[in-house]
């Protein structure tokens, strides 16, 4: 068989294609982004029709996908946890109605977090919902659930969710690849209103059926939890692992020449647990120890007596089950000897907006006209505005538009309103902006939004945004001016400036304040319009200079500390300031950031 | 072969390419792999790492203390990350002082050749002049050549080359 070297997504990607999915949606998120990614790279092996879209946000790709599945067709939406938040209202409704064709919804948890805003457990979230949901331990494992997991969903008319975590999303291993099959599926639409549009008074018979197939999921024979036999070494004692946190342990054991001397247990579907598993593990065992991340979804079902876990001080209840806590906690299970204690857990550099960011400029330019402004701010890139001290809250999709409003109406009720400053995303404002924009002009908010327009989805890699025209084929369509959107919604003040441009900018920076100010004024909105450095063609387009810094230096570090851009550091002897020039991008917006006028350009020859 | 290794940099320095590299050459040796890697806000010039765990592993994550080699690309990282290596681990470290492991300025030669992002394919090289990593550099070349987009693969060679020169010159 053949193997090829994949990352975890681009397993799962490939799986999707080799099942005969003909609908992929998705809205980008770390760690899921790469799966629709590697759809879009693989789908010339498909051999059944694909639809693929980079939707506007998780709720819509979902039920893209989900009336997809109405017509028999097998389909696949891919988000990450807090994606699920955003699709949560169909998905829950999806567990009592059901699918037709085949429904794989990919969901990437992140425990850790590395890089999200918290580190929800979206097996918990399946509990709630009532939707089976599988738990891989490798990137080859997750490809080969997917197959599977189209089965069990057809089998049931079920949506199942498939829940890698970053460990599994972004690790790389050999994985196996075959041809995908050809289910040449015509779309079938059968009506059925006492389903698809079920009223509450079918929805207790409807719930009633949901239960029944989850008792008989919980038993289906091929997602029985795997036991890997001890030698008895440990009586009446076993490990319970699941995900990524099954292959620590593995290794840890084979470490510490404990392989085979004690009862596995590998769940691959934490919920619904199977019944014969609990009767097992309640009868067999009076000491058991259950590793999963990060909430205690299979411990909760078990309700062991003798369970260690996230329920007692024995695992961690947060954070992620790195190979070094498993050991902590696996030696004082065991009564082995204590592991000395890891190193304490050192961050290392933070991350920056790029060099020749046009947000950085952005953010500089706002903290210079408005000291004491409030900046609520958003998911993306420009989080890292917080480094200019031009971010006071991030908090989820879209929301820096309502926060802000929130401020406007409890400082309004005191006298006094600050400047506001919302920045906010270009993908982010298509996202979820524009019903809050809709709120605040109607809610007469008197505020600046400043929409970050760098025409690409920068954070996770450059997916294309409404605007661009472009689809995830690279196709084009219609384009959606924000613009446009923005006077629709009814705002008043609406000016669009390169914020390289940084005199301009402020001008209207303090334009636009003047606008929430003055009688007859509102919102105001700013379009900062530059597009991502990460793209080559706007590195290429854009004029490039050498930067330096010369003998007028006098070491202030306002360069260094309030612009903060990578390629500026003070020198060995942290005296003056100098310029990396591994890293400059040559944009020249540190030059009017100097006191004194050290920072010089000239055009490179 | 059971090896376990570490590449420690900031994003933007090609510590994900350097990754793909060496599990490559473990997966045309066919031999199992498992890999680690940073991606999202951390590339943004942030610390990355990643870990590549070579041979029947379950787990693509090391250990403190376990790994057998570590590259290191960014010098600051070293307080972050060596705590992974064995006591008797090889350590390679890109960086213009002195200090612990082996050192070559790795972005020093790369600049020379005209980009300091060849930084990584020159650590590789200079790892692999002084047998850091079992392999052989035809094996390290043919990965290059599978993964570098073509218009690269030249440049890459070359850097990879350099640092299979420059351990040379060190050691003469």
């Amino acid at each position: 068989m053949k193997t090829e070297l994949m990352m975890g997504n681009e397993a799962i990607a490939r799986g999707l294609i080799e099942a005969g999915c003909q609908i992929a949606a998705a809205y980008p998120g770390t760690p899921s982004t790469e799966v629709l990614q590697a759809v879009i790279d693989f789908r010339g092996l498909a051999t059944d029709p694909l639809h693929i879209e980079w939707s506007v946000n998780e709720k819509i790709a979902f039920e893209v996908a989900l009336a997809g599945s109405y017509t028999g067709k097998r389909v696949a939406t891919v988000m990450k946890q807090v994606g699920l938040n955003v699709a949560a209202d169909p998905f829950m409704r999806t567990a009592y109605l059901g699918v037709k064709g085949g429904m794989v919804t990919v969901v990437a948890d992140d425990p850790g977090p590395h890089s999200s805003q918290n580190e929800q457990d979206s097996r918990l979230f399946c509990l709630q919902a009532r939707v089976p949901v599988l738990d891989p331990s490798s990137p080859a494992e997750a490809k080969s659930m997917v197959g599977k997991a189209f089965e069990l969903s057809e089998k049931y008319e079920l949506n199942v969710v498939l829940r890698p975590t970053t460990r599994i999303c972004h690790s790389r291993q050999g994985v196996a690849v075959s041809a995908p099959v050809t289910l040449a599926r015509q779309a079938n639409f059968q009506r059925d209103p006492t389903r698809w549009a079920a009223t509450p008074a079918f929805l207790p018979q409807l719930h009633r059926k949901l239960n029944g197939k989850l008792a008989e999921v919980a038993s289906e024979p091929d997602w029985q939890p795997r036991r890997t036999p001890g030698t008895g070494r440990f009586p009446r004692k076993a490990l319970i692992a699941s995900g990524i946190v099954y292959g620590h342990l593995m290794d840890l054991l084979d470490e510490l020449d404990l392989a085979g001397s004690i009862d596995v247990y590998q769940v691959l579907m934490p919920y619904p647990l199977s019944p014969e598993f609990v009767k097992t593990v309640r009868g067999d065992y009076d000491q058991i120890l259950i590793l999963e991340e990060t909430y205690p979804v299979i411990e909760l079902q078990l309700a062991h007596p003798g369970a260690v876990g996230k329920g007692g001080d024995h695992v961690p209840r947060e954070g992620e089950l790195t190979p070094d806590v498993i050991h902590q906690v696996l030696a004082a299970f065991l009564g082995l000897a204590p592991p000395a204690e890891p190193a304490a857990e050192r961050r290392g550099q933070r991350p920056s907006l790029c060099p020749g960011c046009p947000h950085r400029t952005a953010f500089y330019s706002i903290k210079q006209c408005f000291p004491q402004g409030i900046f609520p701010s958003d998911i993306g890139c420009y989080t890292l505005g917080m480094n200019l001290g031009a971010v006071n809250t991030v908090h989820c999709m879209g929301a820096c538009i309502s926060q802000g409003a929130g401020f406007f109406q409890a400082y309004r009720q005191d006298g006094d309103v600050p400047t506001i400053v919302v920045t906010i995303g270009d993908s982010t404002f298509f996202h979820a902006g524009i019903p809050a924009l809709i709120n605040a002009v109607v809610q007469k908010v008197r505020m600046i939004v400043v929409i970050l327009d760098n025409a690409t989805t920068a954070m996770t890699g450059g997916q294309p945004v409404p605007h661009m025209g472009l689809l995830a084929d690279g196709s084009s369509t219609q384009p959606i001016a924000i613009e446009a959107l923005v006077k629709a919604c009814g705002v008043g003040f609406l000016e669009v400036c390169d914020p390289y441009h940084q005199e301009q900018f402020e001008n209207l920076l303090k334009q636009a304040d003047a606008f929430t100010r003055q009688a007859d004024g509102g919102l105001a909105v700013l379009i900062s319009r530059h597009g991502c450095l990460m793209d080559p063609t706007v590195r290429t387009q854009q004029e490039s200079y050498r930067v330096t810094i010369n003998d007028k230096c006098i070491g202030c570090r306002k360069c260094v500390d309030a612009f903060e851009c990578p390629a500026l550091k003070m020198d060995s002897d942290g005296i003056v300031a100098a310029v990396d020039q591994d890293r400059c991008v040559g944009c020249g917006n540190c030059i009017a950031v100097c006191p004194v006028k050290a920072i010089v350009k000239e055009v490179k020859s | 072969m059971r090896q376990q290794i570490i590449v420690s940099g900031i994003g933007g320095q090609g510590v994900l390419f350097l990754t793909r590299v060496i599990a490559q050459v473990a997966v045309n040796r066919h031999v199992p792999v498992l890999t680690a890697e940073t991606h999202g806000m951390a590339q943004r010039g942030g610390t990355v790492l990643s870990t590549i765990k070579i041979g029947a592993f379950a787990s693509p994550l090391v250990r403190s203390g376990q790994a057998d080699v570590g590259l290191i690309l960014w010098e600051a990282n070293l307080p972050v990350h060596l705590s992974l290596l064995k006591p008797d681990g090889r350590l390679l470290v890109n960086a213009v002082d002195n200090g612990p492991g082996q050192r070559i300025d790795a972005s020093g030669v790369a600049r020379n050749l005209g980009n300091a992002v060849l930084a990584n394919l020159v650590l590789l090289g200079f790892a692999l002049k002084h047998q850091a990593l079992p392999f052989a550099a035809e094996e390290c070349g043919l990965a290059i050549e599978q993964l570098a987009p073509g218009k690269y693969i030249e440049q890459n060679l070359k850097a990879f080359q350099s640092g299979l020169d420059y351990a040379a010159q060190a050691a003469s």
